[in-house]
């Protein structure tokens, strides 16, 4: 199925943007434009005619946005997404996908649902890929932690390796605190002995 | 004692100050609630999350929950004001080279309003015989106290906002940029972003916004109506604290750690240098300058900062039908203007009668007027 649907992405994040895009793309919906930079975005929108408007809720330009629609009499005038109190619940799903959508007035709402969901499901899966990549670097960042304040307990306490790991791992159990919290109060501790 | 979570959006700005305030000093604790403060990037977003629930109260312009009462721009929910967060903390400030401009046309630096906006009127005279593009002057928000007080001074030194200047929107945070590469010639908008302009040497402070109105409204607590009359206990504290917090911002004593405070990156995350300029209402006006005292510049509490007067409100529904952000094209916007030049819609959002429910039981002297005259305090009054 393809449809004539025009639609316009506004992401500074070229990345998520992109995922956005693909989803669309797949989904049939071949009239998709992705703008990243806000200037000349009025000549854009112009230009573009789009139906339907999504910029992510991160982006600091959604009040640079609106005043366009506000002002502009070259556009039609789209509103955002509260076409009535029903559509709470989904505006709120929206928002926490971190995504806000701006649709022409009269659009039918069966023709948006779908757009609607594409874009979340693509938003949320790009939120997963950035929450999994941030574990990762935490978990980097925890070991090297680690690393050093065992290194610090085998110079400066006499222990052995397994001895020095045993007893981090034991007293964030005892305070019920995460590992890395623990070593880094070695570090801080053994920085102002010293 | 078990704590009552409430989730309170903000932008980060200075008159942020109550509700970090509230929170770092106990105010909220005290009075039974667990504030957890989350910043946000735009006042669309504000907006929307206290629309939807995500939000049970925010930072908001004075102008802002007005117009979501009134159903202009974008949504129609309607809203109430329990309390003001302060008066002023304006700025219009112009790019070195407009500055200049003026200058020659007999501006200088702490002249008065009318001065000031004449040299403009002159050099947009002199720019228009040449056949320049328009100035362009930014503003925060389309409803909002910064929008209404450049177009206030511009017309009442004879120029026409709509015709004779651009008006744009731009983020705060982006208006450094956007005055240095050449985007907007001006703006006006709350601090630290007049100051950080002068010390990054990129423009001008030409008027404190105090000088075109005197203890002028600017950002309310804002808070979906029906929450409020569903929750009044909630919004009582939540009016104790805050206000005990201002009380607390406005102590000179106390500005040091308001700047260290405010300074935190999940905060306004800027520097020190920077806010406590605001603060002290003590602000530099250009790079080369000495700082200069602007009386009442941000009040949090005192000259009763944190009532909200009716007449604040009749103020912003007069501004809204002067530049055409109601129209009474269609069904709506008639309605939407009745209600705004009858006072329904101001008295429906400002709210001193839950300000006076909150506060009564402190046994402090409160303004037992709910309008004040407003006219007397603008710059062109006769």
């Amino acid at each position: 199925m393809v449809d004539t649907l025009r639609i316009l992405i506004v992401d500074q994040n070229a990345e998520r943007a992109t995922i956005l895009e693909e989803g669309f793309r797949e989904a049939g919906y071949h009239s998709v434009s992705v703008v990243r930079e806000v200037r000349n975005l009025l000549r854009r929108i112009v230009d573009l005619n789009p139906d339907v408007i999504f910029i992510d809720l991160e982006n600091p330009n959604r009040d640079v946005l609106e005043q366009m629609f506000q002002v502009s009499r070259s556009v039609p005038r789209p509103v955002a997404m509260f076409i009535d109190q029903s559509d709470a619940a989904t505006i709120a799903e929206a928002i926490d996908a971190g995504v806000i959508t701006y649709v022409v007035d009269g659009l039918r709402k069966e023709r948006i649902k779908p757009i609607l969901d594409t874009t979340m499901s693509r938003f949320n899966a790009f939120k997963k890929l950035r929450d999994e990549r941030d574990n990762a670097r935490f978990a980097l960042e925890e070991r090297k932690l680690v690393d050093r304040a065992k290194g610090l307990l085998m110079t400066e306490g006499g222990m052995t390796e397994t001895d020095a790991y045993e007893w981090l791992r034991r007293s964030a159990m005892n305070q019920s605190r995460r590992l890395g919290d623990v070593a880094q109060s070695v570090i801080e501790k053994a920085g102002v002995l010293k | 004692m078990i704590l009552r979570r409430l989730t309170v959006g903000f932008l980060p700005l200075l008159d942020c100050a109550p509700l970090v305030v509230a929170v770092e000093r106990g105010f909220a604790a005290a009075e039974g609630l667990d504030l957890v403060l989350s910043r946000e990037s735009s006042w669309a977003n504000i907006r929307d999350r206290v629309a939807v629930g995500q939000f049970d109260a925010a930072h908001m312009l004075g102008p802002l929950p007005v117009a979501a009462t009134l159903g202009i721009g974008q949504l129609k929910v309607p809203m109430v004001v329990p309390m003001a967060l302060g008066l002023g903390g304006n700025a219009i400030t112009v790019s070195t080279s407009l500055w200049t401009g003026m200058q020659s046309q007999g501006a200088r630096p702490g002249a008065d309003p009318a001065t000031l906006g004449r040299a403009l009127r002159e050099v947009i005279r002199e720019r228009t015989l040449d056949g320049a593009a328009p100035l362009t002057f930014a503003m925060v928000y389309p409803f909002s106290c910064h929008h209404y007080e450049l177009r206030y001074w511009l017309a009442a030194c004879g120029i026409d906002p709509d015709v004779d200047v651009e008006l744009v929107v731009i983020p705060p945070p982006l208006m450094v940029d956007a005055l240095r590469s050449g985007q907007i010639d001006g703006f006006c908008a709350g601090e630290p972003w007049n100051t950080l302009t002068v010390m990054r040497g990129v423009g001008r402070i030409v008027l404190p916004t105090t000088a075109i109105w005197r203890l002028s409204p600017e950002k309310v607590l804002g808070l979906r109506a029906d929450w409020a009359a569903s929750h009044p206990e909630e919004t009582a504290a939540l009016v104790r604290a805050v206000f005990r917090a201002a009380q607390w911002c406005d102590e000179p004593a106390s500005h040091a750690e308001l700047a260290l405070l405010l300074a935190r990156p999940h905060y306004v995350g800027e520097a020190i240098d920077a806010l406590t300029p605001g603060i002290t209402g003590r602000l530099r006006q250009s790079a080369d300058g000495a700082p200069l005292d602007i009386p009442d510049f941000l009040v949090f509490a005192r000259h009763a900062a944190t009532f909200p007067w009716i007449s604040h409100a009749e103020w912003f529904c007069g501004q809204m039908l002067r530049w055409g952000q109601i129209t009474r094209a269609t069904v709506a916007g008639a309605a939407a203007a009745e209600a705004a030049s009858d006072g329904a819609a101001a008295r429906a959002t400002y709210r001193p009668d839950l300000y006076r429910a909150a506060l009564q039981p402190l046994g402090l002297k409160l303004p037992s007027a709910d309008t004040k005259s407003e006219a007397s305090a603008f710059f062109d009054c006769p």
